[in-house]
């Protein structure tokens, strides 16, 4: 007689030779409430192990329990719930729901619809709409697109922006992006209502129509109405919080807040701290522009024992004030003071930033359908319909083939018909309203049942050739706007060690010509434009004609020598930095790099 | 003046091109002048095709090839089912010609038969033939006889039995194998246990013994007219020494073995002709030149260089660009000890520190002469 192994939480046990009947008896106590609901087990007759799960951080799921081909969720329990007699916890006392993890999961047979149900069921989902995750939920008609697009289009719900938290006046995140006028999508799922969507919604109902616009919405880019704009559409508030810290350190120094004091290293002119108040903040409701101070604060300076201090009788410290990111604007919206948990005062000012989408600004539906804004039109050069209707937004029909998005042209469809009739349509996933009721319902409101229309040209008046595909959509902006990310360089900054350009839009960098880049350019032998863009870093070294190493130059005799040999005759050569930095590098090596040099 | 005009153009146009024109004036009934007007389009298209002075042929030449290559990780197709040979297709093949590989993963061999062998029978048997037995495929029984030490071999075809004795007497020293009846014999000179016994049993059983070693299979083929024998295992120079096989057009894709037995020149076309139809089959097109480039400079010192640092990467005469390139540590310190100096001449040690590369516009000086000179 083989016997099974009894492990709990991965520990073993003991063994059983009747293993389901342990399964059987641990289903049987939980479900009638005599032990704890939180037990998962289960019997794998390949391995011969019973594997009792208790232990924390498992995810577990509720399933409808089935017995004999029966739902114990009956008609009865239905009535119940909804004249709140019973609560969730009551269902799972009584043994109507249970939860599963993953182990148990394996010896379950769960059926995803209440008709499907057949005698070797064990359980049942609560509704088939259970198998989308949370972004994914608040796709309406996702059983319509192609699975992949649903992937999309839920990684991008968790992009766009809306009112992510309530509070969001009251919160100092670091970074955060709030809508100005959001709305509840006309045409939703039981999700939206299930999470209390109306108190964080993320995009606005808009009116879409499916067509060409002077070739500015090619590559998925989308045309929007300017009037639209110029009435709140989409448009959004960057919240970004900047904090400084009053910290004490070692030998009694501490930050001083205020104005910094003029000439103290650093020390950037009267006129960069004129907006700062007397204790050295910045007043709400001021307009900040690119690097501009925020919060005054001076610090003692890092390494004493500097001549500095002795020779030139400066005071010991330094400007570190708090400014605003480079390329960045704003209007400052609140300060705070607080103080941390080792009792340092702690100052933050939170700047607020309009806006108003802008040509390059990344938008989406929720059918992983994205574009950037190709072009703003103004209302009266955009196509109309025979009632006047203009649309909000143009999206290219190309975008709709390859991708087989037939959710989103329902979605279209769908929203005409709730903004017409002035009902929401819920329509969830694998429970949609279907589409012949919603083509009927257009038709009785006095429109094609395929939702196009005839549409004139807005600039010349004419009609245009053919009907023209259109309704209303839920859109969503999302966190990837141009304004946070526009950067150019001619000249800046470098890098203290090897006078290249700094990296990175926030220091100001220079966008790196790779070695790829400098193949095509050899390719093309385009010798000089190569040279051109590699001498970033071009110094003037001078070298002893004799030893071949980099010599020096002695400013106040105004005299070139060798260091190595003492030798005054001294060639001064253009390199780059990096090559001199390299030479350096090896001699640390003991490798003698001797620089020998031709007349020319 | 046609005559003329061909003389003229000869020296100046490859005669393929005059050959394709030859043609085009026939098929489109031109006249002289026409024809001399066609020829004056197709010398000016085609010395604007030309590489010019300065032109970074070897890079041009590496992007042509590497480009279509990045392709080509990206879909591979598989021949899911498809009955035949099993050949190393797509980047796989590319990177085992570059980085000349000693051992193909998938050798193989396209035999083309002389024409009094090409029908299907005649194919049949020469694959049959070729295909290598040894001595377990030929066997039928064997007895390891415990009183007297010695073994017994039976084979199926019992006519072979003197061959396969005088093989094993070859193969394996202190052993004596004789034709018993239809038994082969073999005893042992000398005590010997039960253990040895059954290794050499094993050791026999691997002897050669028909067909032509390292050819694992063959199988026949019909292509367009031809019957072609393709092979598993590749062993080009038994091959052709077969009275069936036509030697002209017989090729293994074995190009180490190509280059032993045929010379570095076939290797290098080997190269070319492999490289193109790795490239083919995946439906991406390079012009033979890039690829005739490259072949020639793995095969231009006569042995076959890898693309690498242990070949053609590692034969750079500048130290910088070696160290530069891969294993810097070991390059800077073998140049440290043995006093090498960089000329400075390339163009990656020029870009380095920041100078005009000698390529391209940059290759060029303008010398002008002065005044003073003159004097």
């Amino acid at each position: 007689m083989v016997r099974a192994d009894v492990f709990v939480d991965g520990k073993y046990m003991g063994s059983s030779e009747s293993p389901k009947k342990i399964v059987e008896t641990i289903k049987e106590k939980r479900r009638t409430g005599n032990i704890t609901e939180q037990i998962n087990v289960a019997y794998h007759p390949h391995l011969e192990e019973v594997k009792v799960t208790t232990d924390i951080g498992r995810v577990r799921r509720p399933l409808i329990i089935i017995e004999n081909g029966k739902s114990k969720f009956t008609d009865e329990v239905y009535e119940n719930l909804k004249e709140n007699k019973i609560k969730w916890s009551d269902l799972i006392k009584t043994g109507i729901i249970e939860y599963l993890d993953s182990e148990e999961e394996e010896n379950s047979y769960i059926a995803i619809k209440e008709e499907n149900v057949t005698k070797n069921h064990t359980h049942l989902e609560l509704d088939p709409s259970t198998i989308l995750g949370f972004s994914a939920s608040f796709i309406p008609y996702a059983e319509y697109d192609r699975g992949d697009r649903v992937n999309y289009g839920a990684k991008m719900v968790g992009q766009s922006i809306g009112i992510f938290s309530t509070n969001f006046l009251e919160r100092t995140d670091t970074k955060s992006n709030v809508m100005v006028y959001p709305q509840e999508p006309i045409v939703q799922t039981n999700a939206h209502k299930i999470i209390n969507y109306q108190s964080h919604p993320n995009g606005m109902n808009l009116i879409i129509a499916v067509g060409c616009y002077e070739g500015y919405n090619i590559e998925d880019a989308v045309i929007i109405n300017k009037s639209s704009l110029e009435r709140g559409v989409l448009w959004s508030y960057l919240y970004r919080t900047y904090e400084a810290e009053q910290k004490r350190y070692l030998g009694g120094q501490e930050d001083k807040m205020g104005i910094p004091e003029a000439g103290i290293k650093g020390y950037m002119g009267e006129d960069a701290y004129k907006q700062l108040s007397e204790d050295g903040i910045i007043n709400p409701e001021e307009k900040i522009n690119n690097e501009g101070v925020l919060i005054g604060k001076m610090s003692p300076l890092r390494f004493l024992g500097t001549m500095d201090q002795f020779i030139t009788g400066v005071e010991n410290i330094r400007e570190t004030s708090v400014k605003l990111r480079y390329g960045d604007k704003g209007i400052v919206d609140r300060v705070f003071l607080s103080e941390s948990t080792e009792g340092n005062k702690i100052i933050k000012t939170v700047i607020r930033d309009l806006k108003v989408p802008e040509i390059g600004d990344k938008l989406a539906s929720r059918h992983g359908q994205k574009g950037i804004i190709g072009l703003i039109v103004p209302a009266e050069d955009m196509p109309f319909t025979e009632e006047g209707i203009v649309p909000d937004i143009i999206f290219n029909p190309h975008g709709i083939p390859s991708r087989m998005t037939m959710g989103k042209l329902l979605e279209i469809i769908a929203g005409k018909v709730a903004a017409l009739s002035g009902e929401k349509i819920t329509s969830s996933i694998f429970n949609p309203v279907p589409e012949n009721e919603i083509r009927s319902r257009l038709e009785k409101h006095g429109y094609n049942n395929d939702g196009k229309e005839k549409m004139f040209d807005g600039r010349t008046g004419e009609e245009l050739e053919s009907e023209i595909f259109i309704g209303n959509i839920f859109y969503q902006k999302l966190d990837h706007l141009v304004s946070n990310k526009i950067h150019a360089r001619s000249r800046g900054p470098v890098t203290l060690l090897t006078k290249q350009p700094t990296e990175g839009r926030s220091k100001e960098g220079g966008l790196r010509l790779g070695e790829m880049e400098k193949d095509c350019l050899i390719a093309h032998g385009a010798a000089l434009t190569l040279k051109e863009r590699f001498d970033s870093d071009k110094t003037p070294v001078p070298i002893c004609t004799e030893c071949g190493f980099v010599a020096i130059e002695d400013k106040i005799k105004n005299k070139y020598f060798c260091t190595i040999c003492g030798n005054s005759k001294i060639t001064e050569i253009e390199i780059s930095y990096a090559f001199k930095l390299m030479l350096d590098e090896l001699k640390s090596m003991l490798i003698y790099p001797k620089i020998v040099m031709k007349e020319e | 003046m046609s005559k003329e005009l061909q003389i003229n153009y000869s020296n100046e146009l490859p005669k393929k091109l005059l050959d394709e024109v030859n043609e085009v004036v026939k098929s489109k009934k031109l006249n002289a002048s026409q024809k001399m007007k066609l020829l004056e389009e197709v010398k000016k298209t085609y010395l604007n095709s030309n590489y010019n002075p300065g032109d970074v042929i070897g890079i041009l030449a590496a992007q042509s090839i590497s480009e279509p290559a990045t392709q080509m990780t990206m879909r591979t197709y598989h021949f899911a089912g498809t009955a035949g040979l099993k050949v190393t297709y797509g980047l796989p093949r590319l990177i085992e010609i570059f980085d000349a590989k000693k051992n193909p993963e998938t050798p193989t061999m396209t035999i083309l038969l002389k024409s009094s062998h090409n029908s299907a029978e005649g194919a049949k048997k020469f694959a049959e033939n070729i295909v290598e037995k040894k001595i377990e495929n030929a066997v039928d029984k064997v007895f390891i006889n415990l009183n007297d030490s010695s073994i017994d071999i039976e084979l199926i075809d019992k006519k072979k039995n003197n061959k396969a004795a005088q093989l094993i007497n070859e193969g394996i020293k202190d052993i004596e194998a004789k034709t018993k009846g239809n038994k082969i014999s073999i005893i042992f000179k000398g005590e010997i246990n039960i253990k040895e016994l059954t290794k050499i049993k094993e050791k026999i059983m691997l002897i050669h013994f028909e067909g032509i070693p390292n050819v694992i299979n063959a199988i026949v083929r019909k292509e367009n007219d031809d019957w072609v024998v393709n092979t598993v295992g590749t062993n080009l120079g038994s091959i052709l020494e077969r009275d069936e096989v036509n030697i002209q057009k017989t090729v293994t894709n074995d190009i180490q073995e190509t280059a032993n037995i045929l010379g570095i020149e076939a290797a290098r076309n080997l190269i070319i002709s492999e490289t193109m139809k790795t490239m083919q089959e995946q439906g991406l097109e390079v012009d033979i030149r890039h690829i005739m480039l490259l072949s020639d400079t793995i095969t231009f010192d006569g042995g076959i260089m890898s693309i690498g640092r242990y070949g053609v990467a590692g034969a750079k005469s500048s130290v910088l660009s070696k160290a530069a390139f891969e294993e810097t540590i070991k390059h800077l310190v073998k140049a440290s000890i043995h006093k090498e100096s960089d000329n400075f001449q390339g163009i990656f040690e020029n870009v380095m520190i920041g100078q005009v590369i000698p390529s391209g516009t940059g290759m060029f000086d303008l010398i002008a002469k002065s005044e003073d000179d003159d004097e």
